[in-house]
C-alpha cells in the first residue's frame, strides 16, 4: 500500500502540470480561429512561454536546489533576446 | 554501488551528478541559440511579407500539429514521471516509462513523415509547382521546411540516446537510478518538447482566423 | 620548491604512459588530448601558410600573372577558412586550455573527459570535409560564405566547406561546455573564483563565447545547405529573401569568434608578464571583470561589419557606439598589464619577448579598431587593405604571438625538457620584424585605396606589396625555426624541473611531465600571482 501510494505521489505533480499544458494548447488552438487582428500571434507566443516555463520548472526541475542550473537557462532567452534587439535596430529602422 | 557509477576525476558521486546535470545544461543553451537563428530570420520575414505568411500558415495541417504537440507534451510527462521513480527507487516503473516515451516520440515522427507526404501532395515545396502567388509564401514555406527538419533530426538524436538508456538498463533497472544519464537525456528531450512547443504556433496557428 | 622528490618508484608521466597508438587514440587524458589537438593544429597551419604564400607571391606583381583568378580566389579563402576555424579558434584553448585549465584549478582532468576526446574528432570530422573541398577544387567564396554568391553562383565545393565548418563548430561547443563545467565543479578545495588564475578566468570567458555565439553559425551554415543543395528559399532576393540577413546571422556569429581568438591570449599575457616582471598582476579584480565584459559586449556589435552593406544608418550608429564601448575593457587590460611592469624584476625570456610583442601589436590593432568603428572612416577603408591589417595585427599580431609565447612558457611542463633560450629569443624578434614588415605597409595601402581580395592592382601599390611579401617570408623563417628547435629540444633538450621559471600557479606544483593523475602531491592553493608575497609589500617605515 505504502508503494502504490508512493507511485502515486510520483504521478501527482506532473499529471497536474501535464493537464495545464493540455488545456493551453487547447486554448491556443482555439484562439486561432478567433480574430484577433495583430494580437494573435503575440499570444500564442504568451501561451507558448508559459508552456515552456511549465516544462522548464517543473519538468526540468530548475528550481530545485542548483542554482547554477538556472542561471545557465536563463542566459539562452538573454542571449535570444540582444539577438532579436539588435537585429531589431537594422530592420525596424529601414 | 555508488563506486560503479564514479569516473574520474570526481570524487564524489553528487558532485559529478550536478556536473552532468550543469553540462547538459549549458549544452541545451546552445541549442535554443541553434534555434535562435531561425526564430529572428522567421520573425523578419513575417514582418516584411504578412499576407504571404498568413496565406502560407493556412496550407499547414493542424490536425497532424496539434496531435504531434500533444504527443510530445505526453511524452515529456513520461519521461519527467520516469526519473521521479528512477530517483525514488522504482527502476522497472522508470524503465517502463522509457519505453513509452520512446514510443511516443517515434510516433510523432510517424506521424511527422505523413504530414511531410501530404505536404509534397499538396506541392508546398518552394520551386514552380508551389501553389501560393503571395510574396513571402515561398519562404514561410522554407522555415516550415527547415525547421521541422532540424528538430526532427534532434527528435531522432533524443531517441537514439533514450534507446541507449533502455538497453543499457534493461537487466539491471537499478542502473536508471545511479547513473547521471537518466537526468541528461531527460533534460534533452524537454528542450526537444519546447522547442516544438514554440514552433507550433509559428508553423500551424498562423492565418487560422482569415478567410 | 624547485623539485618533487619520491619515497617510492614515480608514476609515470603522461606522455610514457602507454605508447600504442591505441592509448593515444582512445585516451581521455586532457594532456593527450591537447598534444593530438596540437599536432593537428599544426598541420592545418601549414596548409593555410602555403595558401597565403601563393597570394603574396601573386601580389609581388600588379598583373594578374601567377595564378588566375579562380585559383587566388580560392586560396585566400581557404587562408581564411583554415587558419580562422582550424588554427586560431581551437589554437590556445584545445591545447593549452585542455592541458592547463585542470592544472590550474588543482583537478585531475576536465568534468567530461571522453566528450573532450569526441571535441577532438569532430575536429578531425571538420577537418576531413576541408581536406575534401580542397581534394575537390577548393572553395572561392571568402571565409564570410556571403550569399547570394555563396548560394547561388559559386561553382566551387560550398557545401563540403560549409560541412566542415559545421563540425568543428560542435567541436568548440563541446569544449567549451566541458570547460564551463569543470571551472564550476571541479576547483580544488580552497580554489575559490578570486583565486584562479586569469588563464582559467580567460578560458571560462571564450568558452561562455564558443557556447552562445557557435550554433548561430552552425544555423547559417544549414540554411546555406538548404538554399543551395534543397532550393529553399532565404537569402534569394528573387524570391523575397534578405542577402542581409545571412550577414547578421554570420557575423552574430563572427564578432564573438574574433574574442574566441583573443581571450585566450590576454590569460596568457597575464600569466607570462607576472612572471617575468615578478609582480602580482595589477588589478586583478578589474582584469577578471574586464574578461567577461569583453565576452558579453562582444555580443553586441557585429553590426560594425555590415556598415556599407545597406544596414540602417541608424543601427549603424548603435552598432559604432557599442563597438567603442568594448574597446574600454581592452584598453584597461593593457593598461593593467603594463601597471604590473612598473618596479618589477624583469628578465627578457623567450615568451616574456612573446608577450611584449602581444602587447604592442594589441594596442596598434586595437586603436585600428576604433578606426574601423567609426562609421565616416569606416566607409572609406571598409574591404581595404586597411580591415586586413587591422584583424591581423590581432589574430597573427596578438593571438598568434601569444600562442607562441604559451608554447615556450609551458614547454618544459608539457615535455619536460628545456627549449634552447638564445634561438627562442631571436626566433621572437624576427618574428616582430617579420610581423610589422608584412603588415604595416597594408595600413598605409589600405588607407591609399587597395582593396581587399584583389589580385590585380594599379601598379602605385606595388612597393606595399613588395614590402608585405618580404615580410612575410621573414615571418616564415620565424615560425619555422621553433619548429625545428623546440622538436630538437624534445628530443636532446636539457631536462626541465618541475618550475624552472620559478613561478606561481598549481601547474608548477607538479613533475615535468605530469603524470596521468596531475597531482602526486596535492597542491598547496595561495594567492594568485603571489610573486611578492604581501609582508614585504604592506611594510611600511615606522
Amino acid at each position: 500500500m505504502d508503494e502504490r501510494a508512493r507511485k502515486r505521489e510520483i504521478w501527482f505533480r506532473p499529471v497536474l502540470v501535464w493537464v495545464a499544458l493540455c488545456a493551453l494548447l487547447a486554448t491556443t488552438c482555439t484562439l486561432s480561429y478567433v480574430p484577433l487582428g495583430g494580437f494573435s500571434l503575440p499570444v500564442a507566443l504568451c501561451i507558448a512561454a508559459l508552456k515552456g516555463a511549465l516544462v522548464g520548472a517543473i519538468f526540468m526541475r530548475l528550481f530545485e536546489n542548483n542554482a547554477l542550473n538556472r542561471l545557465a537557462a536563463a542566459a539562452g532567452p538573454i542571449w535570444v533576446f540582444v539577438m532579436f534587439l539588435l537585429m531589431g535596430a537594422d530592420y525596424f529602422t529601414r | 554501488m555508488s563506486d560503479a557509477f564514479l569516473r574520474k576525476p570526481f570524487e564524489s558521486l553528487e558532485r559529478q551528478h550536478m556536473a552532468v546535470s550543469f553540462g547538459m545544461w549549458v549544452f541545451l543553451v546552445s541549442e535554443i541559440l541553434l534555434f535562435a537563428g531561425l526564430f529572428a530570420g522567421y520573425s523578419i520575414y513575417r514582418g516584411l511579407y504578412p499576407h504571404g505568411f498568413l496565406a502560407a500558415g493556412r496550407e499547414t495541417d493542424i490536425v497532424y500539429g496539434t496531435v504531434n504537440t500533444a504527443i510530445l507534451m505526453t511524452s515529456s510527462l513520461t519521461i519527467a514521471v520516469a526519473g521521479r521513480a528512477a530517483r525514488a527507487d522504482f527502476g522497472r516503473m522508470a524503465w517502463r516509462l522509457l519505453v513509452v516515451t520512446f514510443v511516443l516520440g517515434l510516433s510523432f515522427l510517424i506521424l511527422k513523415g505523413f504530414e511531410y507526404r501530404e505536404d509534397i501532395g499538396k506541392h508546398l515545396l518552394p520551386g514552380p509547382d508551389f501553389p501560393l502567388a503571395q510574396p513571402g509564401a515561398q519562404i514561410f514555406f522554407s522555415y516550415y521546411w527547415i525547421m521541422t527538419g532540424v528538430h526532427a533530426v534532434h527528435v531522432t538524436c533524443g531517441l537514439i540516446a533514450l534507446l541507449r538508456l533502455i538497453a543499457i538498463s534493461r537487466k539491471n533497472f537499478a542502473w536508471l537510478s545511479g547513473s547521471a544519464s537518466e537526468d541528461a537525456t531527460a533534460l534533452y528531450w524537454h528542450l526537444v518538447d519546447i522547442i516544438w512547443i514554440v514552433l507550433y504556433p509559428l508553423l500551424y496557428l498562423v492565418g487560422r482566423s482569415h478567410g | 620548491m624547485s623539485d618533487i622528490t619520491y619515497q617510492s618508484q614515480p608514476p609515470l608521466d603522461y606522455l610514457h604512459d602507454g605508447s600504442t597508438l591505441r592509448s593515444w587514440l582512445f585516451t581521455t587524458d586532457h594532456k593527450r588530448i591537447a598534444v593530438l589537438f596540437a599536432l593537428s593544429i599544426t598541420f592545418f597551419f601549414f596548409i593555410g601558410a602555403v595558401a597565403i604564400s601563393v597570394v603574396r607571391l601573386e601580389l609581388l606583381t600588379p598583373a594578374g600573372d601567377l595564378v588566375s583568378d579562380d585559383t587566388y580566389n580560392k586560396m585566400f579563402t581557404i587562408h581564411g577558412i583554415v587558419m580562422v576555424w582550424f588554427f586560431l579558434i581551437p589554437s590556445i584553448p584545445a591545447t593549452f586550455g585542455n592541458f592547463l585549465l585542470p592544472l590550474m584549478i588543482g583537478a585531475k582532468d576536465l568534468a567530461f573527459p571522453r566528450m573532450n576526446l569526441l571535441s577532438w574528432y569532430l575536429y578531425i570530422g571538420g577537418a576531413a570535409f576541408t581536406l575534401l573541398t580542397l581534394i575537390l577544387g577548393g572553395v572561392d567564396t571568402g571565409w564570410t560564405f556571403y550569399t547570394p554568391y555563396s548560394t547561388m553562383f559559386s561553382n566551387t565545393s560550398v557545401l563540403t566547406a560549409a560541412m566542415g565548418v559545421f563540425v568543428v563548430g560542435f567541436s568548440s561547443v563541446l569544449t567549451g561546455v566541458n570547460f564551463i563545467a569543470t571551472t564550476h565543479m571541479l576547483r580544488a578545495p580552497g580554489m575559490t573564483w578570486f583565486r584562479l588564475p586569469l588563464f582559467v578566468w580567460a578560458m571560462y570567458a571564450t568558452s561562455m563565447v564558443m557556447v552562445l555565439a557557435t550554433p548561430v553559425l552552425a544555423m547559417t551554415l544549414l540554411l546555406i545547405v538548404a538554399e543551395r543543395w534543397f532550393d529553399l528559399p532565404i537569402f534569394d532576393a528573387s524570391r523575397g529573401g534578405d542577402p542581409l540577413l545571412f550577414q547578421h546571422l554570420f557575423w552574430f556569429y563572427s564578432h564573438p569568434a574574433v574574442y574566441i581568438m583573443i581571450l585566450p591570449a590576454m590569460g596568457v599575457a597575464s600569466e607570462i608578464i607576472a612572471c617575468f616582471a615578478r609582480r602580482r598582476l595589477f588589478g586583478y579584480s578589474f582584469m577578471v571583470y574586464c574578461l567577461v565584459a569583453i565576452a558579453v559586449i562582444g555580443f553586441f556589435v557585429w553590426g560594425h561589419h555590415m556598415f556599407v552593406s545597406g544596414q540602417s544608418p541608424y543601427a549603424n550608429v548603435v552598432f559604432s557606439f557599442l563597438s567603442f564601448m568594448v574597446a574600454v575593457p581592452s584598453a584597461i587590460k593593457v593598461f593593467n598589464w603594463t601597471a604590473t611592469l612598473y618596479r618589477g624584476s624583469i628578465t627578457f625570456d623567450a615568451p616574456m619577448l612573446y608577450a611584449f610583442g602581444f602587447m604592442g601589436l594589441f594596442t596598434i590593432g586595437g586603436l585600428t579598431g576604433l578606426f574601423l568603428a567609426t562609421v565616416p572612416i569606416d566607409i572609406h577603408v571598409t574591404d581595404t587593405y586597411f580591415v586586413v591589417a587591422h584583424f591581423h595585427y590581432i589574430m597573427v599580431g596578438a593571438s598568434v604571438t601569444a600562442f607562441f609565447g604559451a608554447l615556450h612558457f609551458w614547454w618544459p611542463k608539457i615535455t619536460g625538457k628545456l627549449y634552447p633560450e638564445l634561438w627562442a629569443r631571436a626566433a621572437a624578434i624576427i618574428m616582430f620584424i617579420g610581423f610589422n614588415l608584412t603588415f604595416f605597409p597594408q595600413f598605409v595601402m589600405g588607407y591609399l585605396g587597395m582593396p581587399r581580395r584583389y589580385h590585380i592592382y594599379p601598379p602605385e601599390f606595388q612597393i606595399y606589396h613588395v614590402l608585405s611579401t618580404s615580410g612575410a617570408a621573414v615571418l616564415g623563417v620565424a615560425y619555422f625555426m621553433p619548429l625545428f628547435y623546440l622538436i630538437w629540444s624534445f628530443r636532446h633538450g636539457a631536462r626541465a624541473g618541475a618550475n624552472p621559471w620559478h613561478a606561481k600557479g598549481l601547474e608548477w606544483q607538479t613533475p615535468s611531465p605530469p603524470p596521468h593523475e596531475n597531482f602526486i602531491i596535492p597542491p598547496v592553493i595561495e594567492q594568485p600571482y603571489d610573486y611578492h608575497p604581501k609582508d614585504i609589500v604592506t611594510m611600511k617605515a615606522p
